[in-house]
């Protein structure tokens, strides 16, 4: 019974609209540029590939429509061309060239680390992440980061709150609007720390530093998981970063830095 | 039973050797040329596990690079192990020193590997150590301290878009 | 000679043949147990995914579900599917008597059910079975490895060697057993294909071995060719293994154009359209696995130029790909087209691989790739690749040679259902895993947030679904095999030409104890 109350949950998910708009379908713009033009560039080359499987399948359609054997149709007997072939093998190679501009344009944006106001160093463990602010003076300020959602939950005996493995303890806190730089390694084995909306993932290597940046021009949560499987609660290391003005995040700072003294 | 055609055991034997060279290829090859490629393009940061000797020094006072120095302790490593400045300001071509202080915590004797790992990776080539704790292990006895020294010089060459280098020391517990 | 086969009910006919038709069933039967076996594993990973929070196993045993999924289905149903074929077809579409090395051909079959049993027996060890992923990442499969592992080396240098005997005899067949006539440009794609696979293999097996080997020293001997602690680096790993990875998804998909490339023009009623440029992209396109695998791994912090090498290296491959899925269409056109259930199984692998490759490509994107990396939307793509790629081919290989293979004709109506259900239920698993991977589900995760969850129940059902229509296929099999109508003719299919078609049905247990004289006949492209 339960299955069949399923299975017509999954019909109307299918044909209801309104559940459509509630299951994301689609890659997140995010909310840095960089964030963007990646999106920009995710659509671009799928819109690429619509079209050229709707020229693709369209004719291969027609020929199973048109040319099949119950409707007598008598098969033809070419079977090359050496125009054909090479046409065919340059429009993909210039369909091609088209892409690899704005994609290289990008790549090169990702990769420009320097000039970035606040640099924080990420940590992976099995199965927490950990932060640490470089400072110049004081004492940095370092902190765990753990999975928040009650065993409770992940065993079905509580309801599942609505940011169900996604939530922390202690969140990483970032300004709105400046170029944060992070610096991410491992303590045990590779993980890699990744955040969606603000377009950011970077394997973290046992023994090794990586960098990548971001610069988030909205303040809010933005949630985001390990991609690399690192082990049984390989699931079960989420992150969360805050994005808040400038001020907050003095305060923010102000307040960390005294519970560290 | 035909007997087999004699091109055919030529083909074969060929071919083990070919999988075999495949095999050895693995060892003799790609291992080393991972580490020729990692020195030459400083993939994972990695730096130059010897003593550098500079040809000639010229220290450019036109700018300032930022270095960071972060400490990493690997999995369990009991040691307490920190730079004595996280950040310091230097001149290309300049020689500048830091202390590591590192304490083993335990009632043992351990050994100790640090590991560097420079950020960005491309700036690697161009952080050269003169005198390192990193080139060889630290031993400890059980509670004892060390103050370890590093002797280092930003190359006058490093590119100029690069204003910030990390250096990232990972220590793993390497006690026999 | 007698052209009687054995009684098929003697244990030592199976175990002492070297006739590559015993040899080309027995690895067709064991990769279809292997297949079960493996699909068994994934609808034990779609139940746990079925909802979110933990119901039936736990998060350890859900990575050795995902490991030993990957691993039985690429090691244990597909490959030893293809060599399975291989066996069964190559000598008569060649005019051959049997292959080369019929003796070596025995001990390859026979040394990949011990491994596979090994392989299986670790799930039953203290610790469980490996639960590191099929790709095996140091140092979670060296440091950080139940002790299972050592197993899982072994598995994997048998079945190495296994494919690598296969290869060399394959290899030996081809280029010294063909008939007189039968020259490279005149060979079936089918065979074609293979022998470049053949050579792939020798080249990247190899590889692997040597990629555990060190696994097994870093993890027995002191070594420390993947631990930055004695000098080594996790990520050298990632590159010798995808150096062979890489040329191993090419390994699986290439036989899988060769069967597509003789089945479609049967149907079509049609030669092969550009029959040279099918071989030419297919070696491109194997010479170009060498030099892309690092796409893999855009997010270990490569340097930008190698990042790019790689980008552009990859999108480079779609070019020879498309070459060959034009090819396909244009044999298509205005042929005299029937469905029977080869030609749909071809057709659906058309249209899904089709799939599989533009999102391959939009993953070959470094950029992007930042966001698809190790989500859902590249378990999406892979499976569109293997499945309705690798797999569906098969399943119109089976269903295409079946009657010449034992004389008897599959039930066609069954077959079709076989094929929709399976075409409907892969469709409804894997093409919302697109759109959750995109919404930034990561992959090999036992639990998910509460907005992937609709998607993830669909395609929990979907596999169900898929996973029954196997059963299906498997039924229609065995009955086919056991009691099917018999076929008298030569030539099952209208359309269909090689030299397969020539011998008689069911296909005697010898076939061109006399070589056939082809130096007049036109065949294929030069037709």
């Amino acid at each position: 019974m339960k299955i069949l109350k399923n299975f017509s949950l999954i019909l109307l998910t299918m044909f209801s609209t309104n559940l459509w708009a509630q299951n994301q379908v689609n890659m997140s713009g995010g909310f840095t540029d960089v964030g963007a033009e990646i999106y920009d560039l995710h659509m671009l080359i799928l819109w690429i590939c619509v079209a050229i499987g709707a020229i693709v399948f369209g004719i291969m359609f027609y020929s199973m429509m048109f040319h099949t054997k119950s409707r007598g149709h008598k098969p033809a007997d070419f079977h090359e061309s050496t125009s054909v072939e090479i046409i065919w093998t340059v429009i993909p190679f210039l369909i091609l060239i088209g892409m690899a501009v704005p994609a290289t344009s990008t790549l090169l944006e990702i990769y420009d680390n320097d000039n970035a106001e606040i640099d924080i160093l990420v940590t992976g463990y099995q199965w927490k992440w950990k932060y640490e602010y470089l400072e110049g003076d004081s004492q940095n300020i370092e902190f765990y980061s753990n999975l928040s959602t009650p065993q409770s939950e992940i065993y079905n005996t509580t309801e599942k709150n609505e940011n169900y493995l996604l939530e922390v303890d202690e969140p990483v806190v970032i300004p709105v609007n400046t170029k944060v730089r992070f610096l991410i390694t491992a303590n045990d084995v590779i993980h890699s720390w990744w955040v969606p909306e603000i377009g950011v993932k970077k394997d973290a290597i046992p023994g090794f530093i990586n960098e990548t940046w971001s610069k988030v021009n909205e303040e809010g949560i933005y949630r985001g998981q390990c991609t690399e499987l690192c082990g049984a609660y390989h699931g079960f290391m989420p992150i969360e970063v805050h994005v808040v003005s400038q001020e907050e995040y003095a305060l923010w700072k102000q307040a960390k830095q005294s519970q560290g003294d | 039973m035909q007997l087999l055609k004699n091109n055919t055991i030529d083909l074969t034997v060929k071919l083990v050797m070919a999988s075999v060279a495949m095999f050895v290829f693995v060892f003799v090859v790609m291992v080393p040329l991972y580490d020729v490629l990692c020195d030459a393009l400083g993939i994972n940061g990695k730096t130059s596990g010897r003593s550098y000797v500079a040809e000639k020094i010229e220290v450019d006072t036109t700018r300032e690079i930022t270095v960071q120095f972060v400490t990493i302790n690997n999995s369990n490593m009991p040691w307490i192990f920190e730079p004595s400045e996280v950040i310091t300001n230097v001149n290309p071509g300049a020689m500048n020193d830091v202390t590591f202080y590192a304490k083993n915590t335990t009632n043992k004797y351990m050994s100790a590997q640090a590991i560097p790992s420079v950020s960005p990776a491309r700036a690697s080539t161009y952080f050269h150590k003169t005198e390192c704790f990193c080139f060889d292990k630290q031993d400890l006895g059980a509670n004892s301290e060390i103050l370890m020294p590093l002797r280092y010089i930003v190359d006058q060459n490093l590119p100029k878009d690069i204003k910030t280098i990390t250096l990232s020391y990972t220590i793993f517990d390497i006690t026999e | 000679m007698s052209d009687h086969a054995p009684s098929a009910t003697s244990l030592s006919r199976w175990l002492y043949t070297t006739n590559h038709k015993d040899i080309g069933s027995m690895y067709l039967w064991f990769s279809l147990s292997m297949f079960i076996l493996g699909g068994a594993f994934a609808m034990v990973i779609r139940a746990e995914l079925f909802q979110p929070g933990m119901q039936l196993i736990d998060p350890n045993f859900y990575n050795q579900m995902t490991t030993l999924h990957g691993l039985v289905m690429i090691f244990g149903a597909i490959m030893p599917a293809f060599v399975g074929l291989a066996n069964w077809l190559i000598p008569i579409m060649i005019g051959a008597p049997d292959m080369a090395l019929p003796r070596m051909n025995n001990w390859s079959f026979w040394i990949l059910p011990p491994a596979f049993l090994m392989l299986a027996s670790t799930l039953f060890m203290e610790g469980g079975a490996p639960a590191f992923g099929w790709t095996a990442y140091a140092p979670l499969s060296t440091t950080y490895a139940p002790p299972s592992v050592t197993f899982f080396i072994f598995a994997v240098h048998i079945l190495g060697v296994s494919s690598i005997m296969g290869s060399i005899n394959i290899i030996a067949t081809i280029m010294n057993m063909r008939a007189p006539g039968m020259t490279y440009m005149k060979m079936p794609m089918f065979v074609w294909t293979w022998l470049i696979t053949a050579f792939l293999l020798v080249a990247v097996m190899p590889v692997l071995a040597g990629a555990v080997t060190m696994m097994l020293m870093d993890i027995h001997f002191n070594t420390s060719f993947f631990s930055a602690a004695g000098g080594g680096d996790p990520v050298l790993y990632q590159h010798i293994f995808w150096f062979f990875g890489h040329p191993e998804v090419y390994i699986i998909i290439l036989p899988a154009f060769g069967v597509i490339s003789e089945i479609i023009p049967t149907f079509s009623r049609k030669t092969l359209f550009g029959y040279s440029s099918m071989v030419y992209a297919t070696a491109s396109i194997a010479f170009m696995s060498f030099i892309v695998w690092a796409h893999h791994m855009y997010t270990v912090g490569m340097p930008v130029a190698g990042e790019l090498f790689f980008m552009y290296a990859t999108m480079l491959i779609a070019v020879p790909t498309g070459v060959k899925v034009f090819n396909w269409v244009s044999t298509m056109w205005r042929g005299a087209l029937t469905f029977e259930t080869p030609m749909l199984f071809a057709i659906g692998f058309l249209i899904l691989f089709t799939i599989g490759g533009f999102s391959g490509l939009m993953l070959s994107i470094a950029p992007a790739d930042f966001q698809y990396h190790d989500t859902y939307f590249v378990v999406a793509h892979f499976h569109y690749v293997m499945v309705a790629g690798a797999v569906f081919s098969i399943t119109a290989a089976v269903y295409y040679w079946l009657p010449k293979m034992c004389g008897r004709m599959y039930n066609e109506t069954m077959g079709k259902v076989n094929f929709w259900i399976s075409f409907v239920g892969f469709n409804i698993t894997f093409f919302p895993q697109h759109f959750v991977g995109l919404a930034g589900m990561p992959r090999r995760v036992p639990d998910y947030a509460l907005q992937f969850a609709d998607f993830n129940m669909m395609s929990s059902i979907g596999a169900f679904i898929y996973g029954m229509s196997q059963l299906l296929f498997m039924y229609n099999v065995i009955a086919t095999v056991i009691a099917g109508k018999p076929v008298e003719e030569n030539k099952t299919w209208e359309g269909a030409s090689g030299l397969e078609w020539t011998i008689p049905t069911p296909a005697p247990y010898h076939t061109f104890e006399v070589p056939p004289d082809l130096t007049k006949e036109k065949i294929h492209a030069t037709a």
